[in-house]
């Protein structure tokens, strides 16, 4: 697990479902061949409404041109991040375009779980709403041992929610390596 | 203290006396459903984590349903289908239900019912975040990712939050243009997307314990649009009867104690329920008919686990008889079973599927459809520009296709009323 992600921030609003995160169309391509993996990235956040990507302005695409990697890595959002389907593309594709953490007011719980278990990415919560503190393009720097997340841009910071119960998972980078640990499985 | 129903089913998979909400426990798995979306990137990992030799843990209690992608001709969603066929057969599972044969059955969560998959006092976890609907059955059944469903492949168990419950009780006698349709976009305009996150939604009352086996679906088919981990109707007589249709003979039964604690208690009164949509695009964002009454449309759509069951065709049919509809309308039943209802049943001596020819609906093959949009060659795939009014759970942007195109969310009554006018239309217009 990383202990400090640095990077720039990409903002979005209140449920942002996972239709918006990986359109149902796109579920087609393999998630074990490196090749078509890239798709996922590719189309990451493509259907949030182009007025509403990339907070406060808008209109700021996730994934330029035939790019799969993003330019941002981390993700904030508003409350209900994650609602809709169980797919587990969803935080794959954020994986699969470079997002390492996603900070939200809450989650949907299968998101929650998809990214935790599948070791995708650090799905953080924050007590205060940030997607109205922070812009789209600030330089930010996630804290993983402080749970803090500080805006290098403006020079603010703010304490996250500690992960938790699932603390032990995330650290060990998901569900398998965790059961491998603790003996569960060989 | 006593417990919830669901706080029951959990202590007893979990192999406890009892379990308290919010603590984490693992559970033993009764059946783990799947299908062509998320059955592949699962069946991969489970290859890739206990070894290609491996077996899986049970292969009387998976069960696999293509069901999403099944008529088009992308090479993608059908080699989806292909991974399940092999792994079907190299696995020798008995309860695979492959597409092209006579076993096909449509959308899963329906045939888990049709097919006894639904035991009361069990545990079922599906790939799909409706697996919720089996939860009319009196029993705990909920959705999880690709990588939780290969854990429970390889050990059958899994770990689970117990949910706090939150209760909604309908009361009084439901009116004729009322269905549980109406009930549960009712409750997610008061309580939201994510009013119920992380928690069990249980229904009770006089009005629901009224209604069928597959109206109850209907409800607990869309707790997860309130971010519900699970919904949950108590077993009566209606429910034993199905069972005993479906030939399932044992189960265990549990209600909620008296002094069950829950998170939340919310009661209505059916008799002062009106008919309702969910406007573009979520399905809390509610509004009476009456108030969006005269929308222009240009397609409805009747179909997906939430309103392609034959209880759905039903009410669209006792509308639709002896009209035609003025925009596309597309009829999607949910699964096999149902197609063939559509043959056998009769109003006034005419088949329900003469009547929807005859009002000029389109009626597909039984399948998710455009229920979640799918590859650009699926029938009733929202294009820009739509405006559509459907019987489905989701109205998100692009769910159904396009990203510029309008849904609302409505009971088949509405949509029936709806596509008769060519314009939203309540039903008690032609009731
Ligand atoms: S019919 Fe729609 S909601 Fe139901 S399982 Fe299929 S895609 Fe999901």
């Amino acid at each position: 697990m990383e202990k400090k992600i640095i990077g720039k921030a990409y903002v979005l609003g209140d449920n942002i479902d996972t239709d918006q995160i990986i359109p149902a169309e796109h579920l087609v391509y393999s998630t074990s061949d490196p090749e078509e993996l890239k798709k996922y990235g590719h189309f990451a956040l493509s259907s949030v409404p182009i007025e509403k990507a990339g907070l406060p302005d808008g209109g700021k695409v996730f994934i330029e041109g035939e790019n799969y990697k993003s330019d941002y890595n981390i993700i904030i959002g508003g409350s209900n991040f994650g609602c809709g389907s169980s797919r587990e593309h969803a935080p794959l594709a954020l994986q699969v375009a470079g997002v390492k953490v996603v900070i939200a007011e809450s989650y949907a719980r299968i998101f929650y779980r998809n990214s935790v278990d599948g070791g995708f990415l650090i799905p953080y919560e924050c007590p205060e709403k940030l997607n109205d503190k922070i812009k789209t393009g600030d330089k930010v720097e996630v804290d993983v041992v402080g749970n803090k997340i500080i805006n290098h841009t403006d020079g603010k910071s703010y304490q996250l929610n500690p992960l938790g119960d699932v603390f032990e998972i995330v650290e060990a980078g998901g569900l398998f390596e965790f059961a491998r640990t603790a003996g569960m499985i060989s | 203290m006593g417990m919830t129903i669901t706080e029951k089913i959990f202590a007893k998979a979990a192999k406890r006396k009892s379990v308290t909400a919010g603590e984490n426990v693992w559970l033993e798995v009764d059946v783990l459903m799947t299908h062509d979306v998320c059955g592949p990137p699962t069946i991969a990992i489970w290859k890739k984590e206990f070894g290609g030799k491996a077996k899986i843990w049970d292969k009387d209690k998976l069960v696999i349903f293509p069901d999403h992608y099944i008529f088009t001709k992308n090479a993608h969603a059908n080699r989806n289908v292909d991974i399940l066929r092999q792994f079907a057969s190299e696995q020798s599972l008995p309860n695979y239900y492959d597409v092209g044969t006579e076993r096909y059955k449509g959308v899963c969560h329906i045939a888990l019912a049709e097919e006894g998959y639904n035991v009361p006092g069990t545990v079922l976890f599906g790939t799909d975040s409706h697996t919720c609907t089996s939860g009319a059955f009196g029993m705990f059944a909920t959705g999880v990712g690709n990588t939780d469903a290969a854990f429970i492949l390889g050990t059958g168990k899994i770990w689970e939050k117990v949910p706090e419950s939150m209760k909604f009780t309908f009361k009084g006698k439901m009116p004729a243009y009322l269905t549980a349709k109406d009930l549960i976009l009712r409750i997610l305009g008061d309580i939201g997307t994510d009013g119920a996150t992380y928690r069990a939604m249980e229904f009770d009352g006089e009005a629901i314990f009224s209604l069928s086996m597959l109206e109850r679906m209907t409800l607990t088919n869309m707790a997860i649009e309130a971010g519900g981990m699970n919904g949950i109707i108590a077993v009566d007589d209606v429910t034993k009867k199905y069972l005993e249709e479906v030939g399932v003979a044992e189960y265990e039964t549990f209600e909620s104690d008296a002094d069950a604690v829950y998170h939340s208690r919310y009661t209505y009164d059916v008799s002062k329920l009106e008919p309702l949509v969910a406007k573009p695009h979520s399905p809390d964002n509610r509004d009476t008919v009456r108030n969006v009454q005269g929308t222009k449309l240009t397609k409805c759509y009747i179909g997906s686990c939430t309103g392609g069951k034959i209880t759905d065709f039903r009410y669209a049919a006792s509308l639709l008889f002896g009209n035609k509809v003025k925009v596309t309308t597309f009829v999607v039943p949910a699964s096999t079973s149902v197609a063939k209802q559509l043959e056998e049943e009769t109003i006034n001596g005419v088949s329900l599927k003469e009547i929807f020819e005859k009002a000029g609906c389109v009626i597909a093959e039984s399948s998710c459809a455009a229920c979640l949009g799918g590859p650009s060659d699926t029938i009733g795939r929202s294009v820009d520009g739509d405006v559509v009014i459907s019987t489905t759970n989701r109205n998100f942007p692009g769910r159904m296709g396009s990203k510029s195109s309008q849904v609302y969310l409505a009971s088949p009554l509405t949509v029936a009323a709806s596509a008769i006018n060519g314009v939203i239309t309540d039903p008690r217009e032609f009731l």
